[in-house]
């Protein structure tokens, strides 16, 4: 039941070396880019860009390979998904249609149709990158300074920090009470009915839940005696000042964020044509 | 001055609340039999959560713990439902806060009214506002976005009324009455 | 002129939700510079008085006040808590709800972070502080790489950054392996001398504390304050028998020969005590008590661990080609130093984690494929956390939990459920929730839960930590009436006493393999052993070599054959 999870990986490199507020500028400016356009051209410029940011990194693809298997499995599935629901949505788009062949009904395969799917793969192709690059080079405690540094208020930084402080723990008392449960004779095994499986279910999160309540408690009475919370700022022991690296970082980010929105919407329209 | 800004409880709330919810949605959501539909207890505890500790901690609880269970086990961020999480956590917080299940009274009138108000938050979250934010965002197709929507609603309106209001229930009965303990 | 930091006044409080007030009339004053240390029964409201000094009391547990509490002179409840703060240092009681940074720099500096100290400031100030406590080279490490020991170091260093005049710790020894517990208590100390700080201790490790210097003891019971005096004049009084409170083994081996301790023997520590007049008499009744028959006969082989190898991570085994045997009727103590592997080894056993290589039988059947449930209908196991065994509301159906499950009959469940709540001291407390408990309560709870089952085997991880003498007694003496009908008992302990009291036999765990399977006793006279598992020898040997008799161990044994025959007499 080991299972993995995405964590910071320390290497030696320049992206480790970026501060946080600058990873998570560029991170959200390369989302809101990737979410908002279909033009295929700046897709693929980005997607060109990510791959190489992500050999500067030295992240190693075998860390992240077994997110990476689940996401593919993800998008074929979802490629198919689109494919079953709307096989003529990339016809509407485009406005045209050329068929390669006729399967049954509705169901053709046009170019238009895996134009527009090939598209929306492209999509998550940029975003991914970014996204793992992002958490795996970013220390957990300088991403909470950075939230703060970006004019989140420091409080909810605070608690994203502290959602991270407490994930492993959580799981791990998760553990103990799933083993601790089996052994006064509830059984998890998936072979039961389901209305037995959400009984054993509850057997275990109402512990969890129950004992995470008192946590609270116990969390905030240790908070507050060391003073968290008494004044408007606090500072940071784990943020990095900003560098040169940064700035120039930050300008390149944000010029290709103009311009790639404006390639994106000069002409009124989301999508890049190639049939007209 | 902690007047107009949150208390140290929430904060911690919203912390740990967050973790709960992404270790409950990656590790106890049960399969139901139906594909792609599974039991998602991470809800109910969000649906405790917002009761509780009100709307900016659901709200909060829903976003963070959201995007962070994307992040961390599936490295990318489905953005437009980690929204409709928050979103639900803030509304049912909005609404249930004033059941003020802390003065340990779970009648049916209180039940009745938690679960109107999860019906009706997660109905609006899931039916509409799922398929529209995955049209604007991802541009997929419409009808595949509302299956979607109205399979995951119908689900989790499910699960919060059945899993939620026991957790509901049996918090309640743990805020002890004033001068109720004595040794017997 | 000595100035009073800390003054009680008719201090009363009640919380919310109890009927009866949980501290009564506490009249207390405790000066500058003082070392303090607070005993007392599981349950007596040491942890609730503390609350009240560091502000959780009233600010955070609602409740009723009555009399007066000034700190620095002013009175608390018109303060509010971080001005408190300023001024108390916490280690609080729960271990793991108090670290909260993500790293131990972090930890250390969160007090600091709060207080808007710059980044260059904070790092040089943490750094001085680590260095304090020989934590420097693991600024960086998580918390999860540290040990029990370790995790102490932490928390202390994060009160003493903040430079707080009052440091107050609540069961600091709890989980430390015996060698840690000490070096705990000279660094407190070596604190308190470098910085002239007040420092209140809460522990029902009495002789452990003592090992260092403290400069009076509080001893409280049933929400009362029942003694304040020095270490000397207590040891010499009847007041720790009477509370039923572990007096120090050479004290309470001096007070069965006869001896008459003096305030003016100086009894607090063994090497000041002046013992040369009582020698004789010592020796006298170390030869007038009788050797215990030994009735160590061996049985069939019930559990067998053959060559078994386990890891978290990928890396170092955690448990690393272990071996042994466990015959019918057996009560063994599995000791070590913190992060040995020894909860891990029970966790191997009960099924909870699966073996990597080895195999392990019981009956001579394999059972090392069975899940946990079915390894459950003969194991019992008691988990080091009661939080992770508890999951219902109420007490009563906590402990039914198991029952219910395995289909017993009502009345039947009922009078189990009554007879074990009774041994574990939680009779009159049955329909209460389980949050309205003390630590040591709630750990009574989960071990009540798992004697309801009558295994065959039982196992317990740290039964006794945060328990009192009695209530000790009474489960320890209820673990030994099971295992002479016949249960094989497995103890995890730091407690080198209970080790010697209970167990012929003890297994000692060092970096996850066996280096000693032998008598308690043997075990406690091999320097290497004891050296490179952190255990400590009791100072019952101390005793026995400063009155010069030449196998201390038979001192020990024929000392423990005493204490039982009296202690009988409590029930
Ligand atoms: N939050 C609470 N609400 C109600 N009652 C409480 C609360 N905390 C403690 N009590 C009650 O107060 C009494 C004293 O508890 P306290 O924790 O002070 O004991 P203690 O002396 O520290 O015991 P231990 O040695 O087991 O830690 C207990 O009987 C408990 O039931
Ligand atoms: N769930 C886990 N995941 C990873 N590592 C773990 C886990 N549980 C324990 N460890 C590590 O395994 C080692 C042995 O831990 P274990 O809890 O068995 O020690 P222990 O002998 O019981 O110590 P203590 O006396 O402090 O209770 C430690 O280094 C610990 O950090
Ligand atoms: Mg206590
Ligand atoms: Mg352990």
């Amino acid at each position: 039941m080991a299972v993995e999870m995405l964590s910071y990986i320390e290497r030696e490199s320049p992206v480790h070396r970026l501060s946080g507020v600058t990873k998570l500028v560029i991170f959200m400016m390369w989302s809101t880019a990737a979410m908002l356009t279909y033009d295929t051209r700046v897709l693929l410029f980005l997607f060109a860009a990510s791959i190489a940011i992500f050999i500067v990194s030295k992240v190693k693809l075998r860390d992240i390979a077994f997110v990476l298997i689940f996401i593919l499995i993800f998008l074929l599935l979802n490629n198919i998904a689109i494919y079953i629901f709307s096989p003529q949505e990339g016809v509407n788009i485009y406005g045209t249609s050329h068929v390669l062949f006729d399967i049954a009904g509705r169901y053709n395969v046009t170019i238009e149709q895996l134009f527009y799917q090939f598209n929306i793969t492209l999509k998550y192709f940029v975003v991914i990158p970014a996204a793992l690059l992002f958490i795996v080079t970013t220390h957990p405690s300088e991403f909470a300074a950075s939230l703060n540094r970006m004019g989140v208020n420091y409080k909810i930084a605070y608690s994203v920090s502290l959602a991270l402080r407490y994930i492993p723990d959580i799981q791990r008392d998760f553990r103990m009470i799933a083993q601790s449960q089996q052994a006064r004779g509830i059984d998890l095994s998936r072979n039961e009915k389901l209305v037995k499986r959400v009984k054993n279910a509850a057997a275990i999160i109402m512990p969890l839940i129950f004992s995470s309540l008192e946590r609270i408690e116990t969390i905030s009475n240790a908070m507050e005696l060391r003073g968290f919370g008494k004044k408007k700022k606090r500072t940071w022991y784990s943020t990095k000042a900003f560098r040169h690296a940064d700035y120039l970082t930050l300008f390149i980010g944000l010029a290709i964020l103009v311009v790639s929105l404006y390639i994106t919407f000069h002409d009124g329209d989301r999508f890049y044509n190639p049939f007209c | 001055m902690e007047k107009n800004s949150l208390s140290i409880k929430t904060i911690v709330a919203i912390g740990i609340g967050a973790a709960v919810f992404v270790i409950l949605g990656r590790f106890a959501s049960i399969p139901t039999g139906i594909p792609n539909t599974t039991i998602e207890t991470s809800y109910a505890f969000l649906a405790l959560m917002a009761t509780i500790f009100g709307p900016i901690a659901g709200g909060l609880i829903g976003l963070i713990g959201h995007a962070l269970k994307d992040a961390v086990f599936y490295g990318a961020i489905w953005w437009s439902w980690v929204i409709v999480s928050a979103f639900v956590g803030l509304f049912i917080g909005l609404f249930a806060k004033r059941l003020n299940v802390e003065s340990g009274i779970a009648g049916s009138r209180q039940i009745v009214t938690f679960n109107i108000v999860q019906a009706a938050v997660q109905a609006v979250g899931w039916f509409l506002l799922a398929p529209i934010l995955d049209v604007a965002i991802y541009a997929e197709p419409a009808n595949k976005v509302y299956l979607q929507g109205i399979v995951a609603g119908l689900s989790n309106i499910v699960t919060v009324g059945v899993i939620g209001t026991i957790l509901y229930v049996y918090y309640a009965k743990t805020r002890s009455q004033s001068d109720s303990l004595a040794k017997e | 002129m000595k100035k009073p930091i800390i003054q009680f006044n008719q201090f009363t409080f009640k919380y919310r939700s109890q009927v009866e007030p949980t501290l009564k009339n506490i009249n207390l004053s405790v000066y500058e510079g003082e070392k303090i240390l607070i005993v007392g029964p599981s349950g007596s409201g040491k942890s609730t008085l503390a609350h009240c000094i560091n502000g959780l009391v009233p600010f955070s547990y609602k409740g009723e006040l009555e009399g007066s509490l000034r700190i620095k002179e002013q009175e608390t409840k018109e303060l509010d808590i971080f001005t408190v703060s300023k001024v108390v240092g916490t280690v609080l009681q729960d271990p793991d709800g108090q670290f909260i940074g993500l790293s131990v720099g972090e930890d250390i500096a969160f007090a600091l972070e709060n207080d808007g100290v710059l980044q260059p400031d904070m790092t040089k100030q943490v750094m001085d502080v680590s260095r304090l406590v020989d934590m420097e080279s693991k600024l960086d490490a998580s918390l999860h790489e540290l040990s029990g020991g370790q995790k102490q170091k932490v928390s202390l260093a994060g009160v003493m950054v903040d430079h707080v005049d009052i440091l107050l710790f609540d069961e600091p020894l709890a989980n430390l392996d015996p060698a840690t517990g000490k070096h705990a208590i000279s660094l407190i100390d070596q604190i308190k001398k470098e910085t002239n700080t007040t420092v209140l201790i809460i522990e029902h490790r009495l002789e452990d504390v003592l090992h260092g210097t403290v400069d009076r003891v509080i001893v409280m019971d049933e929400g009362q304050i029942v003694s304040d005096s020095t270490p000397d004049d207590l040891l010499a009084s009847p007041v720790l028998e009477s509370a039923h409170i572990r007096e120090p083994l050479y004290i309470k081996a001096m007070k069965y020969a006869g001896c008459k301790v003096t305030p003016a023997m100086q009894p607090a520590h063994l090497n000041t005590l002046q013992i040369d007049s009582w020698r004789k008499h010592l020796v006298q009744w170390f030869e007038a008590v009788k050797q215990p028959e030994d009735d160590t006969k061996k049985d069939a082989v019930v559990l067998e661990l053959d060559q078994i190898s386990f890891r978290y991570e990928k890396g170092k085994n955690t448990i690393d080609q272990l071996s042994f045997l466990v015959s019918k009727g057996e009560m063994i103590s599995i000791v070590g130093k913190n992060g040995a592997g020894k909860s891990t080894l029970s966790k191997l056993i009960c099924g909870f984690e699966k073996v990597h290589c080895g195999t392990i039988r019981l009956h001579g059947k394999d059972i090392t494929g069975d899940s946990i449930r079915q390894r459950a209908e003969r194991i019992g196991m008691v988990m080091q956390n009661p939080n992770h065994m508890i999951s219902k509301h109420m007490i009563y159906d906590e402990v039914a939990l198991g029952l219910v499950k395995r289909g017993f009959k009502q009345e039947e469940i009922k009078s189990r459920v009554d007879t074990t709540l009774r041994i574990c001291g939680l009779y009159p407390y049955r329909n209460w929730p389980i949050s309205a408990l003390s630590f040591g309560q709630k750990k009574r709870v989960t071990i009540a839960s798992v004697l309801a089952l009558n295994p065959d085997i039982l196992i317990l991880d740290e039964p006794t930590a945060g328990q009192d003498l009695r209530h000790y007694t009474e489960i320890m003496d209820f673990l030994l009436e099971l295992n002479r009908q016949g249960v094989t008992i497995l103890l995890i302990t730091h407690d080198m006493h209970l080790m010697l009291e209970y167990t012929p036999r003890a297994i000692v765990i060092a970096d996850g393999k066996i280096i000693a399977d032998k008598s308690a006793v043997e075990v406690l006279t091999d320097q290497t052993v004891i050296q490179s598992a952190n255990l400590k020898e009791t100072s019952l040997f101390g005793l026995a070599k400063r009155i010069g008799i030449e196998q201390p161990a038979q001192f020990v044994t024929r000392f423990i054959t005493h204490d039982r025959e009296v202690r009988k007499t409590w029930q």
